[in-house]
């Protein structure tokens, strides 16, 4: 084998090396060109490499000088060539994939779609909001006891109040020969059950289904749901009642929402309220108003103090305790916050109806 | 209710635009539905009728010449009843009257009839939107201001309230009338009751008794003779027509204006047709028959409280008259009536007979017994005033031992403060008071002694008086503050909690929510599950229809019902579950009230896509959403084949848990799919019983295990075994295995190159240690033994 005559190396012709070199690669642009370029200049035999092996033939001192000088040059020129390397493969990855174009107007592939029913999704809206002012939530039958449905509620047998709620009765006699047992026509006898179950401090609320004997119609079905509400405790006043629900309402429908108590009726509170809040539709310059039929209120639920009658059912001493109650219907606020404009959509469970929510 | 403000001015000053008392009444608790206008005439006068004389070309019409004062007008006229010197409703040429023609409001013109030309019209009520009698001109009073616009003098507002139950006093005009002073700051206006009595005593001429005193508190009556039965004169009509009422005749005109005035119903009798002129008031024998006024028959029983003379029942007491004893044109004297009776015997009575009337609807409610007599000499002086006669002296007054007490209550300022969070001065809290009708005196520092109005019914306690303070001075004085008490400890309710967790992970597996009725029909159970015929599913005792007549035991029904409802809209994919409760009878007692969570899935496995096959969704589906329900509550869940009269008998698993059925998981039946009218090639369903499933969870808190610290061994085995072993029980087998950390299914085969009888499953198990990395020959020795344990147990051999 038969060595290439050493040139003497030299600081000049070092420089001059590394730059021609330098130049020739920045005007590579495929990676063969590239290894051929390496070979050339940074290979076994290449150019660079024969001059670290003429080192030999200098004296110490420039050995020492000139050496470092080509290593420097060597290790710039591997870097710049690593750099190069880097800069085709990108251009190449960036050449191809402008090639490799997806119709991105095409459809993408369907996700799975599940969603929870719209009365499910407001009963939680309406929960939570209560739940962060300390409530608790609980449930109870819809087969219910007259018992607790009506009389407990100071709604005894034969009062003509029980007009105000038309009864499904289940096909049951008690040991007089009574319909004794029903399909609830609300929460409110979860009131009694709550209080017979435990003492004051309560705050509960009670979310589920209720029945009523009615002919539907866009606003009326004859299986709903209510959220009904209570809370007893020592100092409990009607004006914390109309604090509760102000923030309820503000929770639901908007800070600036404002609502309107006026004097209703139910058997088991006194005093008795029907809750509005203004319009949010149309906040107030009602003229011509869907939602509120331009009275700039809408109502909401009713409410009161509860009944002492309720309190003494439960043996509660009504000196020492006072409490308020609320209900509400949760399709109804959740027609008027989607603009639902018949009860009905919401069990017939067409999915084109449950998809929207 | 229907009241009109011509009428509640009788006895209270009116100054607010009816809007504004509509809203003040409603805000107090009496609610106004509607407020309707009666009148809103442009140029309808009150004419006056100066001449008459016939029409030269035409028999039944005549010329009238009409003034309104200041003008003189000719008039063609076709009404007969049309006399000179009457005061007359003319609307002049622009007015917009009813065209009965037409049957539209037109505005009317100047016209030439029979070649007169007529510069107006008399109008008839149905002109004028006030009635439908068309046969004759309203004839207005001699008194009525000429010349004036009809509407000042005619037009009306009505007001209809829509009352709440307990309101009774504002079902009359006087008890509105009332309300609005208390709202207005008006005084009230009392009618005044006078009449002259001559003759002989009335206890003389009747002898009344009162038999059964617990269903009629107090008994009054008065005798009017030589009366004179005819129609009511126009302010007593018009008065019954603008509040809805029908006149019949003078008498019983009288009757229902006091009864809408005063909210007391009365009753007239034929005093002649009252035999022995004896009046009991007793309960009815059983089986007694009565013809009402409405030409029934009934027969009554002991629970109904008659109305009888010596011999037979003559009116059914509070609620309708007899025909035997009614007021006609002959009647010449009249037993007026005037009674408590009992709130709730009325309502059974007409509720058992289907008969709510007038008078029902206010016995009901329990009437005080102050108020019978004072509606008795009011309505005994209006009948003498207009159908004359004169009335015999004295009343008859039957009281039962009860007394007719006014309720006393105490209120107390601390009362108020304590319930509302708010004080209310003394002063304000007497000045309310008054304003309603109350009377009060101080019983100590702040304490009042109030007496009740004998039109309320409806104030009892402490609590009742609180409302009546805070409704009179307004909801909306009251301040708003948060509960300062202090907030109970909560417990969740572990069942709700599970409920919705099951809910959120079925959602976002994209399984749509629905919720249907939990009524359903027997039929429709019965094509989903077996029912044992002792535990039949209840009944409602009054369903609405026969569809919706059984509580439901199982949620597969509806939802079968509302898959096939929707597959007519696309062809899927269907996936739907429903959380809801089932019911299970228990003797004497309610139902077992089960929450259950049930789904169904079919049709397209995914949305039509240009991406996707159309492969249907299968039981691997289902049961895939049930795994991952699973996985996330972190049950271990075990899946044996199953039967279930709903299920297909090959494809179905129940879920259980140790012994407990957690629920099932499978394809519907192809009869029960074909009975359901189910149109995919296969339904997958699933069913799960919330307890159950808690009661495992239970059992398995959730506990961190540690990540693995080495690299664990995968070996690929293909396997074969006869056709029945199921690779579940294969599964088992291997995770009970040790060393063995997990093993995933990969294929299944059956078919060609291996023998008839038998099918292939290919697995990837990973072997792992805890504290080593497993060596090759750990790792073979554990396989060989896996392999000797499957083969044992299973017959399972390795693919060769």
């Amino acid at each position: 084998m038969t060595e290439p005559a050493a040139q003497s190396p030299s600081a000049e012709s070092i420089d001059e090396i590394a730059r021609s070199a330098t130049a020739e690669l920045d005007s590579l642009d495929s990676l063969d060109a590239v290894d051929q370029w390496r070979v050339t200049y940074l290979g076994r035999r290449g150019t660079l490499t024969s001059v670290l092996r003429g080192l030999s033939a200098l004296s110490v001192e420039e050995r020492r000088t000139v050496g470092a000088l080509a290593n420097e040059a060597k290790n710039a020129l591997e870097e710049r060539l690593e750099e190069r390397v880097r800069q085709i493969n990108e251009a190449a990855l960036t050449r191809s994939a402008s090639q490799d174009r997806l119709d991105v107007t095409l459809p993408g592939r369907p996700a799975l779609g599940g969603r929870l029913h719209p009365t499910t999704q407001i009963v939680r809206e309406i929960c939570d909001a209560f739940v962060a002012m300390g409530f608790g939530v609980v449930e109870g039958p819809e087969v219910e006891w007259d018992h607790y449905n009506f009389e407990m509620l100071n709604i005894p047998k034969g009062h003509p109040a029980r007009d105000m709620w038309n009864t499904l009765w289940v096909d049951y006699e008690d040991s007089a020969g009574e319909a004794a047992m029903l399909l609830r026509t609300h929460t409110s006898p979860m009131q009694a059950r709550v209080m017979e179950g435990r003492d004051p401090p309560i705050r509960v609320v009670v979310p589920g289904k209720c029945y009523r004997y009615e002919a539907t119609d866009a606003t009326h079905e004859w299986h709903f749901y209510q959220v009904e509400g209570l809370a007893v405790g020592e100092g409990i006043t009607f004006a914390d009642l109309k604090g509760t629900l102000y923030e309820f309402a503000r929770r639901m429908f908007g800070e600036d929402r404002q609502i309107r108590f006026r004097c209703d009726y139910f058997p088991f509170v006194e005093p008795g309220v029907d809750m509005s809040i203004d319009c949010f539709a149309c906040d107030g310059d009602s003229e011509g108003c869907r939602i509120c039929r331009d009275s700039g209120w809408i109502e909401i639920m009713g409410a009161g103090m509860i009944h002492p009658r309720v309190l003494e059912g439960v043996g509660y001493d009504t000196e020492k305790y006072t409490g308020f109650a609320f209900g509400m219907g949760p399709e109804r606020i959740a027609m008027l916050k989607y603009g639902i404009d018949d009860i009905r959509h919401f069990y017939a469970n067409d999915l084109r109806f449950l998809r929207q929510f | 209710m229907k009241v009109p403000l011509s009428w509640l001015r009788q006895y209270v000053d009116v100054d607010l635009p009816p809007q504004e008392l509509a809203h003040r009444l409603t805000m107090a608790g009496i609610e106004v539905g509607e407020v309707d206008v009666i009148g809103g005439w442009t140029e309808v006068f009150v004419g006056h009728v100066k001449g008459v004389r016939p029409h030269p070309n035409a028999d039944r019409l005549r010329l009238c010449v009409v003034t309104t004062g200041s003008e003189e007008m000719e008039v063609v006229c076709g009404a007969p009843n049309v006399a000179a010197e009457q005061n007359i409703c003319f609307a002049k040429v622009g007015a917009n009257v009813y065209n009965t023609h037409t049957e539209r409001y037109e505005t009317l013109e100047a016209a030439t009839i029979r070649g007169v030309e007529s510069q107006g019209m008399i109008c008839s009520a149905v002109e004028l939107g006030l009635g439908d009698d068309h046969a004759g001109i309203i004839v207005l009073p001699d008194d009525a201001p000429v010349g004036t616009l009809l509407d000042d003098y005619l037009g009306d507002v009505v007001l209809d309230l829509e009352l709440t139950p307990n309101r009774l006093d504002c079902l009359s005009i006087l008890g509105v009338a009332h309300e609005v002073a208390a709202l207005t700051g008006k005084a009230v206006r009392e009618p005044e009751t006078k009449y002259e009595e001559s003759g002989a005593a009335i206890s003389d001429q009747v002898k009344i008794s009162v038999a059964d005193p617990d269903l009629c508190r107090r008994y009054t009556a008065s005798l009017l003779q030589g009366v004179k039965i005819g129609p009511s004169p126009q302010w007593l009509q018009d008065r019954l027509t603008r509040a809805g009422l029908r006149p019949i005749n003078n008498v019983v005109d009288v009757t229902n204006f006091v009864m809408l005035e005063y909210n007391q119903p009365l009753h007239s009798f034929d005093y002649d047709l009252i035999k022995d002129h004896t009046v009991i008031v007793r309960r009815a024998r059983a089986g007694e028959l009565l013809t009402t006024l409405d030409d029934e028959e009934r027969k009554l029983t002991t629970e109904h409280l008659v109305i009888a003379d010596a011999n037979d029942a003559i009116g059914l007491g509070g609620v309708i008259g007899g025909a035997n004893s009614e007021i006609s044109d002959n009647t010449v004297n009249v037993l007026l009536e005037s009674a408590t009776f009992n709130g709730a015997n009325n309502r059974e009575t007409a509720q058992a007979l289907g008969l709510r009337t007038e008078a029902t609807l206010r016995f009901e409610k329990g009437l005080r017994p102050e108020l019978a007599p004072i509606a008795l000499r009011r309505a005994t002086g209006l009948i003498q005033e207009v159908a004359g006669g004169t009335v015999a002296p004295d009343i008859v007054d039957i009281l039962s031992d009860e007394g007719a007490d006014a309720p006393v209550v105490p209120l107390t300022c601390a009362k108020i403060k304590h319930m509302l969070g708010m004080e209310v001065d003394l002063k304000q809290v007497q000045g309310v008071l008054e304003s309603l009708g109350f009377t009060w005196e101080c019983a100590g520092e702040g304490v009042l002694k109030v007496t009740v109005p004998y039109w309320r019914n409806d104030v009892n306690i402490e609590e009742d008086l609180v409302e009546e303070v805070v409704r009179t001075i307004g909801y909306d004085s009251v301040p708003t503050t948060m509960l300062s008490s202090p907030i109970p400890f909560q417990q969740p309710v572990p069942v709700m909690g599970l409920r919705d967790r099951i809910k959120d992970l079925l959602a976002a597996a994209g399984v749509q929510e629905v919720i249907n009725y939990p009524l359903v029909t027997l039929q429709q159970l019965e094509q989903v599950e077996h029912l044992d015929p002792a535990v039949s599913p209840m009944r409602v005792a009054n369903p609405m229809s026969t569809d919706r007549e059984y509580l439901r035991t199982t949620l597969r029904a509806s939802l079968l019902a509302t898959l096939a409802a929707n597959q007519g809209q696309s062809g899927g994919p269907f996936r739907i579950f429903e959380a809801g409760r089932v019911f299970w009878p228990r003797s004497g007692d309610l139902p077992e009230e089960r929450e259950s969570v049930a789904g169904v899935l079919a049709g397209l496995r995914h949305e039509t896509s240009w991406l996707e096959d159309e492969s249907q969704l299968d039981f691997y589906d289902a049961k895939g959403v049930v795994e991952m329900v699973f996985d996330r509550l972190g049950v271990s869940a075990i899946y044996e084949p199953s039967d279930d009269p709903a299920f297909h008998p090959g494809r179905c698993a129940v879920i259980k848990a140790g012994e407990a059925v957690m629920g099932m998981v499978g394809e519907v039946h192809p009869v029960v799919m074909e009975r359901l009218g189910l149109e995919s090639p296969q339904v997958a369903a699933f069913e799960l019983f919330l307890e159950p499933i808690l009661s495992a969870m239970a059992g398995s808190q959730r506990q961190f295990a540690p990540l693995p610290r080495y690299p664990s061994a995968t070996r690929d085995l293909a396997l074969v075994m006869p056709s029945d072993v199921d690779a579940g029980q294969v599964m088992q087998l291997m995770m009970r295995h040790r060393g063995v950390d997990r093993a995933e299914l990969f294929d299944i085969y059956a078919g060609e190159n291996i023998s008839e009888g038998t099918k292939s499953l290919a697995f990837h198990v990973y072997f792992q240690a805890r504290d080593r990395t497993l060596t090759n020959e750990e790792v073979n020795k554990s396989l060989d033994g896996l392999l000797r344990t499957l083969e044992r147990e299973l017959k399972v051999t390795l693919r060769a």
